[in-house]
């Protein structure tokens, strides 16, 4: 009986733990699709400056972030989204859920970081460029030479060795596919897409992925980013990170404010500090490129040839054709393999 | 004389009646926990199946001036109606659909030196200029290379599209076959070996029996996605045993198979071994003495006696894999299934129209093999006999030895799959460098939210352990125990066996529809973790309501008369006797629920937040971006702690038993 009255004391007592949650001084919901091992650093760096606001991550790939907003349209969980695609957020804009702000020192970075309306609705910080990441022990164990462009992805000898991103829920695959319909033109870029389909083993969720299976030898080669490889490289795989001569697509890391948040002050705090020099260096310890004109070191296993092989990119393009591209890429590809008895 | 005939008919009928309300008031909340968290949300998501978006183009206004001034503004359906009707674009689209004014202009050329101006005709309708939302009806300017820009947008509506569309998308429909295919593969295998199994437990007398049940088990407290973890290293193109495979992928099929046969082992087994446990010795003793061959007697005596523990399995095996989703998504490649479809559609794309849609789909062979898995149960019951003698089998060299033989096969193959999880969690970069050490652990460099994950699943599986065992029993009593009312306790019967038909997938799908709209009163519980404790109750609400009630079946309804003419209210008898005798099965559904809610994945994967993550999400986001060493390392926490629960219970039912069943023993 006694054991009676625990149990129910102790439902009471869930119940009411399950409404509360601890506070510091502003905590602020930020979704994010940087990579995982990096967002640590980065709310570090900035607690270093503001240590009165807590943040509180979203990390999921590109894609999942992008949906999950658009799904909280019309109740938005975000206060700031911090390092999503440039084009996912031109989407949110389009659906007027971005609050324009002009951060503190944005005239300083490289205009084609910043969103064209004033005041802007989004702030870059670096890009990030599509990459082959090449396994050279599979390779040699498979017999086959290392690719150096998109078009030698064809080869018949690379069948059933390539995996890329699903670009329906990886921004990274997103970016392939519209650099090639921008790079080849639609029709050869369909093309191109039909053959590579038939060399390609599969299709993953996350556009880190294929890097990653690549590191570990499920594949000979994903097509990722130069970022997740240069990171695969300095963790011991046996992955060489090739730039393909054609070039490459590439998107920016942007962040924005999300309309009515209840938390404007800490977001712009944070979004002001999201542009400055310090962030900036911050950024640069994983990606080439970034938005602070000057701040730029080269990084460690990071393909030099990467930053000058970025295509023209037309990002409006891009994410008002992003649902009929996304749509026509299912429709052709999303059943790699039938059932079979 | 008078007096005490009087007073027991008078001063009953108060406290009956002061009773009485109660009993219906814990009727009421129950049923409306029930429909809030069930009913509910599943009619939302059937009505959120036919939102569809369509462009209305008389929504939109344009004029061109070609150089003498404005001409007259024309709608653009206007235009749609002289275009060529081969021509027209599709005018059904999803949320994010965007069509360009300039598919309707005739003659449009961006190089042209009209201008044009556009509007939306009505309030609420709206386009875009470039990536820039216009609403309202004012007009704007464009000239014509900035017109192209220009993009019409859909409003909400209602029909039957989406599923017009879900049966004319291929990719879609295909998953309907390929799901029906695994299943049914799967069955065949689960249901096959599970009876060998049982059969070797219950009618030889091989050793080790006892090990073979323990192991037998383990399936149950892993998430479904860690056999499919296994399978990657085992099979995968760096696997050790790739070359078993000559040459097929485990990617696919193969995979989701034999991952499938892995974790529904034991659901079949236990069904299949309370059959044959049933088996009556008398008959076989009567095909003995009537010098039947061993065969002669499986077919005629032992397979008859477990027929309906059989049919049950096979629909109970049906469902849990048309219905599982973390297993293909880890191991199925680009095979794709329903319960995956809905997570891409949902997850990946954001398409909730049709994740819904997906989700009626996918509950229709769900409800057909739960409505003939009840029909079955409800024969079986009449068929026991309170004469039966339970069979006690007898050595037989030859048997015995194969016997153990097949568990032994079957325990290596349940065993070896865990191994090879916790030998990938511990190793440092497969196949590169196999060195040990616990890099794997460190959760803060992967996604899945770390270590806060594992603990937020203690704790939830703990709620849901708490709370759920107290609204599922006393749900179960006013069922069983309560008098009259008959029409509002079969509806709340009904109700609480609703949930086994429905897919943990499409139970999370149908909450965010209901709990995460702005005009919902409950909205405050999306993103809680409340809400994932509902969802996971509810999501394993039949089994436990289902317990709970053959234990109240065992009590007399004797106690409730003893305690009406004792005048003792039905709390009393409810908390002095009812709760008390049933504490062993209370103990057996609260660890029922903790595990299940340790392992769920469907019925929370649309649902956690930032506060709430999960350990069992993180094994599916952590595979998902490739930390799959990481994911076999958490997915194996889940399993110890599991364990660990495991023991516990059977500690403290062991303690319990001696100290309140003591009456059991005389």
């Amino acid at each position: 009986m006694k054991l009676t009255r625990r149990i129910f004391q102790a439902t009471a007592f869930a119940t009411m733990l399950a409404g509360t949650a601890a506070y510091a001084d502003t905590e602020l919901t930020v979704y994010s699709a940087v990579e995982a091992e990096d967002l640590q650093r980065y709310a570090e760096t900035f607690n270093q400056d503001h240590p009165d606001i807590k943040i509180n991550w979203v990390r999921d790939s590109t894609g999942v972030v992008t949906a999950k907003l658009l799904a909280e349209k019309n109740n938005p969980q975000a206060d700031v989204v911090w390092g999503l695609a440039a084009t996912s957020l031109m989407l949110l804009k389009t659906e007027g859920m971005l609050e324009p702000y002009a951060p503190k020192g944005v005239e300083i970075l490289d205009p084609k970081f910043v969103d064209s309306a004033s005041p802007p609705q989004w702030v870059g910080m670096d890009a990030w460029i599509a990459a082959i990441c090449f396994n050279t022990a599979e390779a040699a164990k498979a017999g086959v030479a290392a690719p150096t462009s998109w078009k030698d992805l064809l080869k018949p000898e690379y069948k059933g060795m390539i995996v890329m991103p699903n670009p329906n829920s990886s921004g990274t695959g997103f970016l392939d596919v519209s650099s090639w319909l921008q790079l080849f033109g639609e029709a050869e870029g369909w093309a191109y897409m039909d053959a590579l389909h038939a060399n390609a083993a599969s299709y993953t969720h996350s556009g880190s992925k294929p890097c990653k299976l690549a590191g570990a030898g499920e594949t000979v080669m994903g097509i990722s980013f130069a970022f997740r490889g240069a990171k695969e490289k300095a963790g011991g795989a046996p992955v060489e990170v090739i730039i393909p001569s054609e070039g490459v697509g590439w998107d920016m890391e942007a962040t924005a404010i999300i309309a009515g948040t209840s938390k404007l002050e800490a977001a712009k705090t944070l979004v002001d500090w999201s542009i400055s020099k310090k962030a900036n260096e911050m950024y640069n310890v994983g990606y080439a490129v970034v938005a602070y004109p000057g701040v730029a070191k080269p990084v460690e296993n990071y393909p030099p040839e990467a930053v000058t092989r970025m295509i023209k990119n037309d990002f409006e393009w891009a994410a008002n054709n992003r649902a009929a591209i996304l749509k026509e890429w299912q429709k052709r590809y999303d059943a790699k393999s039938e059932p079979k008895s | 004389m008078a007096e005490s005939a009087i007073a027991p008919a008078a001063r009953p009928a108060l406290a009956i009646d002061r009773d009485r309300i109660l009993q219906l008031v814990f009727m009421a909340v129950i049923a409306l926990y029930l429909i809030l968290t069930l009913a509910w949300p599943l009619y939302t998501m059937l009505s959120k199946s036919m939102t569809t978006y369509r462009f209305n183009l008389a929504s939109f206004e344009m004029q061109v001036d070609a150089g003498q001034g404005w001409q007259p503004a024309r709608k653009i359906s206007e235009l749609a109606a002289q275009l060529d009707p081969a021509k027209l674009p599709k005018l059904t689209s999803g949320t994010d659909g965007r069509l360009a004014v300039v598919d309707f202009v005739p003659g449009y050329s961006f190089r042209g030196t009209e201008v044009y101006r556009f509007r939306n005709a009505e309030e609420g309708a709206f386009h875009l200029a470039g990536s820039l939302r216009i609403t309202g009806t004012d007009w704007h300017e464009y000239p014509a290379n900035e017109f192209r820009k220009v993009m019409m947008r859909p409003a909400p509506s209602r029909g039957l599209d989406n599923y017009v569309t879900y049966f004319s998308t291929p990719t879609l429909v295909n998953s309907i076959s390929n799901s029906l295919f695994i299943a049914a593969i799967t069955t065949a295998f689960t249901v096959v070996l599970a009876f060998g199994f049982a059969y070797a437990l219950a009618m030889t007398v091989m050793p080790f029996k006892g090990a073979f049940r323990l192991i037998v088990m383990i399936p149950i407290l892993v998430p479904s996605l860690l056999p499919g973890i296994a399978l990657v290293y085992m099979f995968g193109k760096q696997g050790f045993l790739t070359p078993l495979l000559m040459g097929h992928s485990i990617y696919g099929p193969i995979g989701i198979v034999i991952g499938s046969v892995f974790f529904s082992f034991p659901h079949a087994f236990i069904i299949i071994a309370t059959a044959l446990s049933l088996s009556d010795a008398r008959l076989h003793e009567a095909s003995i003495a009537l010098k039947a061959s061993p065969w002669k007697r499986f077919i005629s005596v032992t397979l008859p006696g477990a027929r309906y523990g059989l049919i049950s399995a096979i629909f109970v095996t049906f469902t849990l894999v048309i219905t599982d989703f973390g297993l293909p998504k880890v191991i199925g490649g680009q095979f794709n299934v329903l319960a995956v479809d809905i997570y891409k559609q949902v997850i990946g794309q954001q398409n909730f129209e049709m994740g819904a849609v997906v989700s009626v789909v996918l509950l229709i062979p769900a409800v057909i093999a739960f409505a003939v898995d009840r029909i079955v149960q409800r024969r079986q019951q009449s068929t026991l006999s309170a004469r039966s003698v339970p069979f006690a089998p007898t050595p037989n060299a030859f048997a015995d030895r194969m016997a153990l033989l097949f568990c032994i096969m079957v325990a290596v193959f349940i065993a070896g799959i865990l191994l090879v999880c916790q030998f990938a969690a511990l190793v440092k970069l497969w196949p590169y460098d196999l060195s040990f050490g616990l890099r794997n652990y460190d959760f803060s460099r992967t996604d899945g939210g770390g270590w806060e994950a594992y603990f937020n699943s203690m704790r939830m599986a703990l709620y849901v352990a708490l709370a759920g065992t107290g609204i599922v029993f006393i749900g179960a009593y006013i069922v069983e125990k309560l008098q009259g009312m008959k029409a509002g306790r079969s509806l709340l019967h009904m109700l609480a066996i609703m949930p086994l038909a429905v897919p943990g997938m499409v139970l999370g799908l149908s909450y965010i529809f209901f709990f995460n709209d702005p005009a919902n009163p409950l909205n405050f519980l999306y993103g809680t973790m409340a809400i994932l404790v509902i969802s996971s109750i509810t999501h394993f609400y039949t089994v436990s309501h289902l317990t709970a009630v053959t234990a109240l079946k065992q009590l007399d309804p004797e106690f409730e008369s003893v305690s009406a003419s004792l005048k003792q209210p039905a709390w009393r008898l409810f908390s002095r006797v009812t709760v008390p005798v049933c504490m062993p099965p209370l103990l057996d559904i609260s660890i029922y629920l903790f595990v299940n809610a340790m392992t769920t994945v469907s019925a929370v994967v649309f649902l956690y937040s930032p506060a709430t993550k999960l350990a069992s999400v993180a094994v599916l986001n952590m595979d998902d971006a490739g930390d799959v060493a990481s994911a076999a390392a958490m997915g194996m926490m889940i399993f110890y702690t599991n364990v660990t629960a495991r023991g516990l219970h059977y500690l403290a039912s062991r303690g319990l038993l001696r100290r309140t069943q003591a009456w059991r023993a005389r």
